[in-house]
């Protein structure tokens, strides 16, 4: 065998391991799509089922028998509530931060950093007597805050990244037209970072739509989110496969696609721009 | 723009994230030398170490730190050793390639609540689930995962949500590894294990500690995952450190403890975080 022909020989088999694995990893989310179109009894049967006539009735059912519609919302409300208030913090911060570098930037940013390693656990009581003195328990106010807060350090960590790599001269020409820090902002830097921003704000959704601490510990039934609610049927020999599989399919299905559009930028933020 | 305005602008982010680290910091420190329980707000006053050394004699808190450390460990082997050799697999041109990519990244992506549920019923159900039906379809007893071995099937879980996590950044990473060299290397009839030793190793270095340090972060912090599942049992073998803490807050409704178990929590987490900060500040171009 030359060595062109066993280099081929080793790339197939890595590919077919590479498959192999790919089908494994992929095979629960699959099952539990799978599942969603069962019926109950389907979804309990031994052996288990792979072919079946599928049906739509846990989807409409969980429409119209639980509130299911109300912690969609919540869900969306606290994920982009959160989400925009990070970024109307960040962006004027990292902006001031990447265009007017100075001694203690770099500083600052790790120590934002360092408050993103505070474990939630270890503020547990202040945060939930705080806003129960303030009467923000199972508000979707309280989440909001939090999760801006969470993210915070993230978001600005990237766009500082981002901002950075503008180039300096673009806005030293529109500062020589006279233009306003204001109008700089809106009419030059936002444009050009526009992408950034948008990719930035898909991480910190995802964060916020799949985060199971707070939204657990502080939510009872109005502000609960998706994850809350998921978690609620717990219920022992947890009954209604079918129905939680359809939940569930429609809780991920928006952030799985989300994350599959912004993997790049994930890298980054995940890493905290340290892997790109 | 003139440094007062960069000021003013740079204000805003560094006063909200200082108040929001040193309020509920210096709350939970506080609490954590006081008498204060919800159900008995009568008995108040100082007590020192009291509160800690109840926390640290629970007869919960070895277990809870041991089972912690166990977490932390099992799910780094795993996702760093399984990351390591899918990425490395599946770093070639073929067909299907984006479509592979997508299916091993997706379960980083699904919620944790979502994930344990799946496992914990549709997977691991000794008795309609499909482990079982594997199981009794080779003529062996299903095993009864969350019963017999509860801390292992949350190890499960969880290393199922990260090793695509750790697949991703090593994708992503290996992606810029300089091919000529690589190429050079296999010319000059260099294995494949030499390869790996000498340049992709090297190469993925900084990843690799960063994946680590950051899933240690995370993982220190597991709660969906249990709360959903085992409920930190039978008895306290699935209860790590995060679990316990919530148990003594929602249940107890000690303050005073689950505070002092909460700068445990903290210290354990800022150890991790010098190295992780580190890490990250030497990357990070001023």
């Amino acid at each position: 065998m030359t060595d062109k022909q066993r280099q081929n020989l080793i790339n197939r088999v890595a590919v077919a391991f590479g498959w192999i694995a790919a089908i494994l990893f992929f095979f629960p989310i699959f099952w539990m799509v799978l599942t969603s179109f069962k019926t109950e009894n389907q979804a309990i049967a031994i052996p288990p089922l792979l072919f079946f006539e599928p049906t739509l009735e846990n989807y409409t059912e969980i429409q119209e028998r639980t509130n299911y519609s109300k912690f969609a919302l919540n869900s969306i409300i606290t994920a982009f509530g959160g989400t925009g208030l990070a970024l109307l913090i960040a962006i004027p911060s990292a902006y001031s931060m990447a265009f007017n570098t100075g001694r203690w930037t770099k500083d600052i940013l790790m120590w934002m950093l360092s408050t993103k390693m505070l474990p939630a656990v270890g503020v547990l009581m202040p945060i939930y007597l705080i806003s129960q003195k303030l009467g923000m328990l199972d508000s979707k106010l309280a989440l909001v805050i939090i999760y801006a807060m969470m993210n915070l350090p993230i978001v600005m960590l990237i766009l500082f990244n981002y901002f950075r790599e503008i180039p300096k001269e673009i806005l030293e020409a529109s500062r020589m037209d006279g233009t306003s820090t204001f109008n700089e902002i809106r009419q030059v830097v936002m444009p050009l970072a526009w992408g950034g921003i948008a990719s930035t704000a898909l991480l910190s959704i995802i964060l916020c739509w799949n985060e199971a601490f707070w939204s657990i510990v502080l939510t009872t039934t109005e502000a609960s989110t998706l994850t809350a609610f998921v978690a609620s049927f717990q219920a022992p020999e947890g009954l209604f496969w079918a129905k939680v599989s359809a939940v569930s399919t429609l809780a991920c299905a928006p952030i799985v696609i989300f994350g599959w559009l912004a993997q790049k930028q994930l890298v980054q933020g995940l890493t905290f721009g340290a892997v790109k | 723009m003139n440094p007062t305005l960069a000021r003013w602008l740079q204000a805003p982010s560094i006063i909200l994230l200082f108040i929001w680290m040193i309020v509920p910091l210096s709350l939970t420190i506080y609490f954590s030398t006081i008498r204060y329980n919800l159900l008995y707000p009568e008995r108040t006053g100082f007590v020192g170490w009291d509160n800690y050394s109840f926390f640290a004699t629970d007869p919960a808190f070895g277990p809870a730190l041991v089972n912690t450390l166990i977490l932390v460990g099992s799910v780094l082997i795993i996702t760093v050793v399984l990351g390591l050799t899918v990425s490395i697999l599946i770093d070639r041109p073929f067909r299907g390639r984006g479509i592979a990519r997508v299916m091993l990244i997706s379960p980083f992506f699904i919620m944790p609540t979502v994930s344990a549920l799946v496992w914990k019923n549709m997977l691991m159900d000794p008795n309609n689930g499909l482990f079982a039906a594997f199981a009794n379809a080779i003529g062996v007893t299903p095993i009864e995962w969350l019963q017999d071995m509860p801390l292992f099937s949350v190890i499960i879980m969880v290393s199922w949500q990260w090793t695509p996590f750790a697949i991703l950044i090593f994708m992503t990473s290996l992606q810029s590894q300089d091919q000529e060299q690589k190429e050079a290397a296999m010319l000059d009839g260099a294995g494949f294990w030499s390869q790996f030793r000498n340049l992709t190793l090297p190469h993925l270095a900084r990843p690799i500690s960063i994946v680590i340090l950051i899933q240690m972060i995370f993982h220190l912090a597991i709660f969906a995952e249990i709360f959903v599942t085992t409920s930190g049992g039978p008895g306290v073998q699935s209860t790590n450190l995060t679990y316990l803490i919530y148990i003594q807050s929602q249940q107890a409704f000690d303050v005073g403890v689950a505070s002092a178990g909460g700068v445990f929590a903290i210290i354990l987490a800022n150890i991790v975080a010098i190295f992780l900060i580190r890490a990250v500040g030497k990357t990070l171009t001023v």
